[in-house]
């Protein structure tokens, strides 16, 4: 009697809907809000979360941190994962055949990219493990003749971790200073190399700023010296021409959800000729040239090579809509608002990245503000510490108006409706922010704000 | 029987209890007061500095990403606070929390409202323990804008 009484409770609770999240995932238009008008109460689109009431699903303008999947990058991810399901390095039957040429091809894909040849890519979970297994593996490998590594200070955190993981071990870094306009000194970077240098590592775009180091110069010196050079090009491949040939690097980090490719596949690519050496991350079966223990997970290979392949055919035609898209953003922003600041150098930069400083208005306020649009910020209050981005503070932006930065991310699928809601929007905040700013205020009045003594506490 | 049915009910989690809306944010869940006040600030704005009814706090550093200006209006013969204004270069609970300050502080004796702790503003946004600041810096910001008031009117009484 009693068991039956549990049994029932169960057997329905097994067969109850589940009545609780909300979970929105069938809109996929993300230029519904730019069509959507002012938010009216009872409406049924809107979405609450967070304690944020927004009227729709918000432009995505984000690009640096992931991209959306292309759909064609999808339907050959989909086919792979239904029909390669078999195990790439099993090479006693044809389900293991047909997983490992997938993946070839996925190789050849990623390989002509970067003007590199396929032996030379390995495939790994992304580029914050290519980034690890390089800067870790090299210095390891060298550890006995070699205790110096060079690198900048608006390299991406993993970079930075790895090399004070090394620091900890009792390796020496030096972490090169930016110029205003983001780029690397390359007389300091000559100063800098030593005799028992083993790595340099230089990013080709920056993930904050967008700019594009000179990567062909650099190259050069540590052709000089002999030094192995490493780039982490998750930002670049796809978007700029990347060539390492020219750029002479023996160790580059790729990233697939950067270029409209899946989470959580990247690749490594691996000099042969002159051969440089690494120790493995991951130990295991010696798959991947023995440099990366593990399973390959099929579909999220092929989707890679796939992405590579698109970016390489369209790369001419996007970065034409996305420089278009860029300059009409910052026309459009720089028209009605004054005090607009660009971060980084505008010549030498990828052009989807647009990073602003909008003067006397506090990043995270306007970023509260900018609910219908999915934008991130490099101000104190949106990371865990009170301190603003190290990458603009690298730069030697002043402290107040590293608090005022935004980056606009624009891409493929960016449409030009986007941007002018985008613009809108932007300038409506900041606007209403100036109103609410004492700054703003003095400085109208003519008071330099620099003078004035500040009360901390 | 149904005391069975309850436990069993109970044992797989089914009992209706107040779900609060969707905020499975480990991190910043902003208290709709936040944003209320964000949306809405109330009180923003500027007196006249030189207005000898008038005291001036400002506070903060833009170094640190949070400055505030709180002004307020004193009756002279009652030392009643008559109205206030603010205005905040900083994120949106820096905003709400100065604009409760300027709420709370209207109609109320220069006394009572030194009396204002920074906990009770951040008690009722909801504040996380990362913006706790906030709050302080806007009960620095009553309390310095009452010190000016009494200040200048040592000055016009002594001069």
């Amino acid at each position: 009697m009693a068991s039956k009484a549990i049994f029932s409770t169960l057997r329905r609770s097994l067969t109850k809907p589940h009545g609780g999240a909300v979970s929105r995932r069938h809109h996929l238009s993300t230029t519904s809000a730019a069509t959507a008008s002012e938010p009216y109460p009872g409406d049924e689109h809107a979405i609450v979360m967070k304690g944020v009431r927004i009227s729709g699903r918000p432009l995505y303008l984000d690009m640096q941190s992931t991209t959306p999947l292309d759909p064609r990058v999808f339907d050959a991810m989909n086919a792979s994962s239904i029909y390669d399901y078999g195990n790439p390095h099993s090479r006693t039957h044809l389900y293991g055949w047909e997983a490992e040429n997938a993946v070839e091809v996925a190789r050849i894909q990623v390989a002509k990219l970067i003007g590199a040849s396929p032996k030379e890519i390995v495939f790994l979970s992304g580029a914050t493990e290519a980034n690890n297994t390089v800067v870790k593996g090299v210095m390891h490998f060298y550890k006995d003749k070699k205790r110096h590594v060079i690198t900048t200070q608006t390299e991406h955190k993993c970079v930075l971790d790895s090399c004070r993981h090394l620091q900890q071990e009792g390796f020496e870094v030096t972490y090169l200073p930016v110029k205003t306009d983001g780029l690397v000194d390359l007389e300091m970077l000559r100063e800098a190399i030593r005799l028992d240098t083993g790595l340099v590592s230089v990013m080709a775009v920056n993930n904050e700023i967008g700019v594009v180091q000179p990567m062909e110069e650099i190259g050069r010196i540590c052709k000089e010296h002999k030094i192995p050079f490493h780039t982490d090009a998750a930002q670049a491949i796809g978007k700029i021409p990347v060539d390492v040939e020219k750029w002479n690097v023996s160790f580059m980090s790729m990233s697939g959800h950067k270029i409209y490719g899946p989470k959580g596949v990247g690749a490594m690519y691996v000099r042969r000729r002159p051969r440089v050496r690494l120790e493995p991350l991951m130990n295991g079966g010696g798959q991947e040239r023995g440099l990366r223990s593990g399973t390959l997970a099929t579909q999220q290979v092929v989707g890679f090579g796939v992405a590579c392949e698109l970016a390489m055919k369209e790369m001419e035609y996007d970065e034409k809509w996305i420089k278009r898209l860029q300059e009409r953003l910052l026309n459009g922003v720089r028209e009605k608002l004054d005090g607009v600041v660009v971060n980084g150098s505008l010549e030498s930069r990828y052009a989807g990245n647009l990073n602003l400083s909008f003067a006397y208005v506090e990043g995270e306020s306007l970023l509260m503000g900018l609910k219908e649009v999915a934008v991130s910020s490099g101000s104190a209050c949106t990371s865990a510490s009170l301190e603003p981005s190290y990458v603009l503070r690298a730069l030697g932006v002043d402290e107040d108006m590293a608090h005022t930065s935004i980056r606009f991310g624009i891409g493929r699928f960016t449409t030009e409706e986007e941007i002018d809601k985008a613009v809108e929007l932007t300038v409506k905040q900041v606007e209403k922010l100036r109103e609410m700013s004492p700054l703003y205020e003095m400085v109208k009045e003519g008071i330099d704000i620099k003078n004035i003594q500040w009360s901390q506490h | 029987m149904m005391m069975i049915r309850q436990a069993a009910k109970k044992a797989l989690g089914l009992t209706s209890r107040q779900s609060t809306p969707c905020s499975v944010g480990i991190f910043r869940s902003y208290h709709e007061n936040v944003i209320d006040h964000y949306d809405n600030p109330r009180n923003v704005g500027s007196f006249d500095k030189n207005d000898p009814t008038v005291g001036t706090g400002l506070v903060g550093a833009p170094a640190c990403g949070d400055v505030m200006k709180l002004q307020i209006k004193v009756d002279e013969k009652t030392g009643q606070i008559v109205d206030a204004r603010f205005k905040t270069f900083g994120c949106g609970s820096a905003i709400a929390s100065s604009s409760v300050a300027t709420e709370w502080v209207k109609g109320k004796a220069m006394e009572e409202v030194l009396t204002i702790k920074n906990t009770e503003i951040a008690k009722h946004l909801s504040l996380p323990p990362v913006k706790l600041h906030c709050s302080m810096l806007a009960e620095d910001a009553i309390k310095a804008a009452v010190k000016d008031y009494k200040e200048k009117r040592v000055k016009t009484n002594g001069a």
